[in-house]
C-alpha cells in the first residue's frame, strides 16, 4: 500500500516582531490582558514583505533540506485566505520563485484548518500513484485583513508560513488516519473580505473600506473545544490507539485557553501538547506546519513516534491527522 | 435544581468554593472571571440544560443565568 510521509519540514517567519507592549503603544491593551486570556506573549508581523516571500522562504528551506531540486517537485499545494493576489494563487507564485516549473500548483482555503486540508489532498495524489512528492505549505498573513483599531481581534494574529514535503512511502509509516469536516451553517461566526456583488449594471454599492475580520469569539471557543475532543477521539478509535500511544499532539495555536480546554477534556497530560502561541500568535493555516517544524528542528521528532495534528477555524472547519513519523 | 447545577458549573471553572457563590454573586466581578472563563461557564450551562444563550452580556449574576434556564429550558 502506498502512504504519504514528511521528509522534510521548513518556515518562512517574517523577522519582525511585535509584543504586546508594542501593541499597548497603539491602543488601549495591555500584556497582562492579551497574556491571561490567549497566551500571546508576541507575534511576527510584516515589515512590508508579503506573503509569497514567507511561503517562498518557507519552500526554499524544505527543499534545501529534503536534497531536492525544485526541478523535481511534482505538486505543489498552498493553504491560504490570504494569498498576494486574488489569482494568481500563492502556490503559482512560489512555483515561479523556486523555478519548479515542472510541478502543479494551486491553493486550497480552509482557513486556520487549510494545512490539514491541503495536506490531505496531496496525500491522495500520493497514495494514488498520481504524483511522487508534494509541497504542501500553510501560509498566513491575517495582519493586512485584520482591523488594527480593532483590539478585540487584532492582537490575536500573527504572520508567517511553514510547510512540509511529502513523498510516497510502501512502508507502514507517514499519513495514517485522518478526519476532515465542515460545518457550514456556522459560517458566519468567522468571516472576512466580503465582496459585494457590485458592478455596471446594478445599484449595489461597491465596498469603501476592506471587509475585515469578523468573529463571534464565543461561538468559535465553543466550536473549537468540541471538536477538538471529539475529532482527537474519533480519530484516535479509528486508528485503534489510546492517548497513550501518541508522543505528541499539535493543536492548531488560536488560543491557549482553547488549547487548556481541550487538554481537561480529552484527559491526556498537558506535556504533550506542543504549544508555542506565546511566540507566534494564531497564524491561522501557518501554526500547525510552524509547530511541526520547530519540534522537528529540535530533534524531538524520532521514526516510529506517532502524533497528532490538529486544526480547526473559519467555515467553520476541522481537521485532524495522525502520522507516524 | 437549576441554581445547584449552576453553582456547580461556575465554581469548576473560577476554582472557587461554592459556599462563596449565591443568587446574587456577579460572575466577573465578584469572581474574578474573565470573559473567557465566561464563555466557558455559558457553555457548559448550554450543554447541561440543552439551551442557547444567544446573549452573553445578559447574564451578570448567578440569578441571571438562573432566571435563563429556567424560562427557556422546556422549549
Amino acid at each position: 500500500m502506498i502512504r504519504s510521509k514528511i521528509v522534510a519540514t521548513g518556515a518562512g517567519i517574517p523577522d519582525q516582531v511585535i509584543t504586546n507592549d508594542d501593541l499597548a503603544k497603539i491602543m488601549d491593551t495591555s500584556d497582562e490582558w492579551i497574556t491571561q486570556r490567549t497566551g500571546i506573549k508576541q507575534r511576527h508581523i510584516s515589515s512590508g514583505e508579503n506573503l509569497s516571500v514567507l511561503a517562498t522562504r518557507a519552500a526554499r528551506q524544505i527543499l534545501e533540506r529534503a536534497g531536492m531540486d525544485a526541478r523535481d517537485l511534482e505538486l505543489i499545494i498552498m493553504a491560504t485566505c490570504t494569498a498576494d493576489y486574488g489569482t494568481p494563487c500563492l502556490a503559482c507564485m512560489v512555483q515561479k520563485e523556486i523555478g519548479a516549473d515542472r510541478a502543479v500548483a494551486f491553493d486550497v482555503t480552509a482557513a486556520c484548518s487549510g494545512f490539514l486540508f491541503a495536506t490531505s489532498v496531496a496525500d491522495k495524489f500520493l497514495r494514488t500513484g498520481v504524483y511522487k512528492n508534494a509541497l504542501v505549505v500553510g501560509g498566513e498573513m491575517i495582519s493586512k485583513i485584520v482591523d488594527w483599531t480593532d483590539r478585540s481581534t487584532c492582537v490575536l494574529f500573527g504572520d508567517g508560513a511553514a510547510g512540509v514535503l511529502l513523498q510516497t512511502t510502501e512502508e507502514e509509516e507517514g499519513i495514517m488516519v485522518e478526519e476532515l469536516g465542515s460545518k457550514g451553517d456556522m459560517y458566519e461566526v468567522l468571516t472576512d473580505g466580503y465582496t459585494p456583488a457590485a458592478n455596471a449594471f446594478n445599484d449595489v454599492p461597491p465596498l469603501d473600506k476592506m471587509d475585515f475580520v469578523h468573529m463571534d469569539g464565543r461561538a468559535v471557543f465553543k466550536f473549537a473545544t468540541k471538536k477538538i475532543v471529539e475529532s482527537v477521539n474519533r480519530v484516535l478509535d479509528q486508528a485503534g490507539l489510546t492517548p497513550e500511544d501518541i508522543k505528541y499532539f499539535i493543536p492548531h495555536q488560536a488560543n491557549a485557553r482553547i488549547i487548556d480546554v481541550a487538554v481537561s477534556k480529552l484527559k491526556i497530560p498537558k506535556e504533550k501538547f506542543y504549544v508555542n502561541i506565546e511566540r507566534y500568535a494564531n497564524t491561522s493555516s501557518a501554526s500547525i506546519p510552524t509547530a511541526l517544524n520547530e519540534m522537528n528542528e529540535m530533534g524531538m521528532l524520532q521514526k516510529g513516534d506517532k502524533i497528532v495534528l490538529c486544526g480547526f477555524g473559519g467555515g467553520l472547519s476541522w481537521g485532524t491527522i495522525l502520522i507516524t513519523w | 435544581m437549576v441554581f445547584e447545577k449552576i453553582r456547580e458549573i461556575i465554581a469548576e471553572q473560577t476554582g472557587k468554593d461554592e459556599s462563596e457563590i449565591t443568587l446574587e454573586t456577579n460572575v466577573k466581578e465578584d469572581l474574578d472571571a474573565d470573559s473567557l472563563d465566561l464563555f466557558q461557564i455559558i457553555n457548559d450551562i448550554e450543554d447541561e440544560f440543552e439551551v442557547s444563550i444567544e446573549d452573553p452580556e445578559s447574564i451578570v449574576t448567578v440569578k441571571d443565568a438562573v432566571d435563563f434556564v429556567e424560562s427557556h429550558k422546556e422549549d
